[in-house]
């Protein structure tokens, strides 16, 4: 009853050592072999994270600075500007901000963090998308900037409700950053990158550290009371359970911001009307959605039974139709829910909040409602 | 009364012509936190091979197959109940269902539990 995973060749993080140390039981991600979970387990870790504090090694995330040739951070701001349909150049010194790398279709290449550290922008990109990603920057943006991965950055996700208390003994600054505040910090005598954001719900923090310093950091947070290593396991269902889109699965090439319900992340002045309308990959698709709305919907979706709906799930208008009118993208068990949670694809005609669909699992129709997002609240210091 | 396992890690308890079937202790240390469990319907008849039950955890979803062919007589509706009971007493409480055996010759090809401390060491 147990598949085994085939051995390929896996990069490590930095902190592959105490991952194996920990006992982490390891899995290949995104070409790094990662951990999954570690003997608490996929379950008390993510309760873990909720109630108290939850580290987590992100470190395969590509982290990139983009630096403008012209030493002002607005000419590297406008130049991203023709690559993400966000604004940029309104984003202020110290702030970071959820983005888009968009195509000429309008559907998402990638999605990434963007922060305004001053002189420079600072990006956080999916590991599975980074070369692309880099690629992509340098084929666009190289009359502009010097794109400069920084791969010999570890990156650090410290979360839930005990990471202010326990950073702050490390860098006491952090209890005065709000959500989404950015920028480098000197950590425990290191000099790091600190964000006041990250992918669980929680508040929290993403700290990339110098890698040959990583192990001792990781160490001295782990060695705090409150604080747990978090696999990827609890990765997931934590920002499953706070809404929040896996690349590659909730959004990808196909799917445009609007139909990704991403509309939010996207400012007035980049939409039609605004100061800097359009100008992005896929404008022309994408801009005209706003108005007209999208033929499909990114929802969140609730089981009524106990039974997990799991990625790839098809989904029916009624427990007869033989057509699919959508698609379960991502899903599992909640466990601060203690019940089962969805997102997917419905007709925007059906993603009304509280609309009755059904998911077809081993050849049974399951009744779903479709539910607002978060399913469970988000507690970030704004 | 014998007690035998598959390579699938599932144990097969045997009396007289019944027998209790349930996954073993090294199966839900793999699966991790058990949420959800779906049990065949009494009177089913399973082949050999054959998925018969579902156990998923909060990460994914897994096939209990069927270890000899036979009618589903009696299922365990507490781990419908209380999925987690396959963590704390996989090789007691935590059975799944009970078949009548169709083909006791089917037995031969199964461990015993010697033989499968070997299988998982």
């Amino acid at each position: 009853m147990l598949a085994r995973d085939d051995q390929v060749s896996l990069k490590h993080t930095p902190l592959h050592a105490l991952h194996v140390a920990l006992g982490g039981k390891m899995v290949p991600f995104a070409g790094y072999d990662m951990p999954v979970q570690y003997a608490t387990g996929v379950l008390k870790e993510h309760l873990h994270t909720r109630g108290n504090a939850g580290l987590f090694d992100v470190s395969h995330m590509g982290q990139i600075a983009l630096r403008p040739k012209s030493g002002k951070v607005e000419d590297a701001a406008t130049a991203l500007e023709r690559l993400v349909p966000q604004d940029i150049l309104a984003l202020a010194p110290g702030r970071q901000r959820y983005a888009q790398f968009t195509n000429e279709a309008g559907g998402i290449l990638d999605d990434l963090m963007v922060a305004n550290f001053g002189d420079h922008l600072f990006l956080v990109v999916n590991a599975a998308c980074k070369a692309e990603d880099e690629a992509h920057l340098r084929a666009h943006l190289s009359d502009v900037c010097v794109i400069e991965p920084l791969p010999e950055r570890a990156l650090i996700a410290l979360q839930g409700p005990k990471a202010e208390t326990i950073l702050a003994k490390f860098c006491a600054d952090v209890a005065a950053m709000r959500f989404m505040d950015s920028g480098p910090r000197r950590v425990d005598g290191i000099d790091c990158f600190v964000s006041r954001s990250g992918y669980t719900g929680e508040d929290g923090f993403e700290i990339s550290v110098p890698a040959e310093r990583a192990e001792a950091f990781a160490r001295s947070l782990l060695s705090t009371a409150d604080v747990l290593p978090i696999g990827l396991g609890a990765r997931d269902s934590l920002r499953l359970e706070a809404g929040l889109c896996l690349y590659g699965h909730d959004i990808d090439t196909t799917t445009t911001p609007v139909e990704g319900a991403l509309e939010w992340s996207i400012q007035k002045s980049r939409r039609t009307g605004g100061a800097r309308a359009g100008g992005f990959p896929g404008a022309g698709v994408i801009l005209p959605q706003f108005e007209k709305g999208a033929s499909r919907r990114r929802v969140g979706l609730r089981p009524e039974g106990r039974a997990p709906v799991r990625e790839g799930a098809a989904l029916y208008a009624d427990a007869t139709s033989s057509e699919p009118i959508g698609m379960v993208t991502s899903g599992g068990f909640g466990p601060s829910l203690n019940a089962p949670v969805a997102m997917g694809y419905l007709p925007s005609s059906l993603a009304a909040t509280g609309s009755s669909v059904f998911a077809e699992v081993r050849g049974q129709r399951l009744p779903m409602r479709v539910s607002p997002m978060p399913f469970v609240p988000n507690t970030y210091k704004r | 009364m014998t007690t035998l396992f598959t390579p699938d890690h599932e144990w097969l308890r045997i009396e007289g012509d019944i027998a209790t079937v349930g996954v073993t202790d090294y199966a839900q240390s793999q699966l991790g936190d058990v949420v959800f469990v779906e049990l065949p319907k009494i009177g089913r008849s399973l082949k050999k091979a054959e998925a018969a039950a579902v156990v998923e955890s909060v990460k994914a979803a897994s096939d209990v197959y069927a270890p000899i062919s036979g009618e589903v007589i009696e299922v365990n509706d507490a781990l419908t109940a209380e999925p987690a009971l396959v963590n704390s007493d996989a090789g007691g409480k935590a059975w799944f269902f009970k078949l009548k055996i169709a083909d006791k010759s089917e037995l031969d090809g199964l461990m015993d539990e010697a033989a499968y401390a070997k299988h998982i060491a």
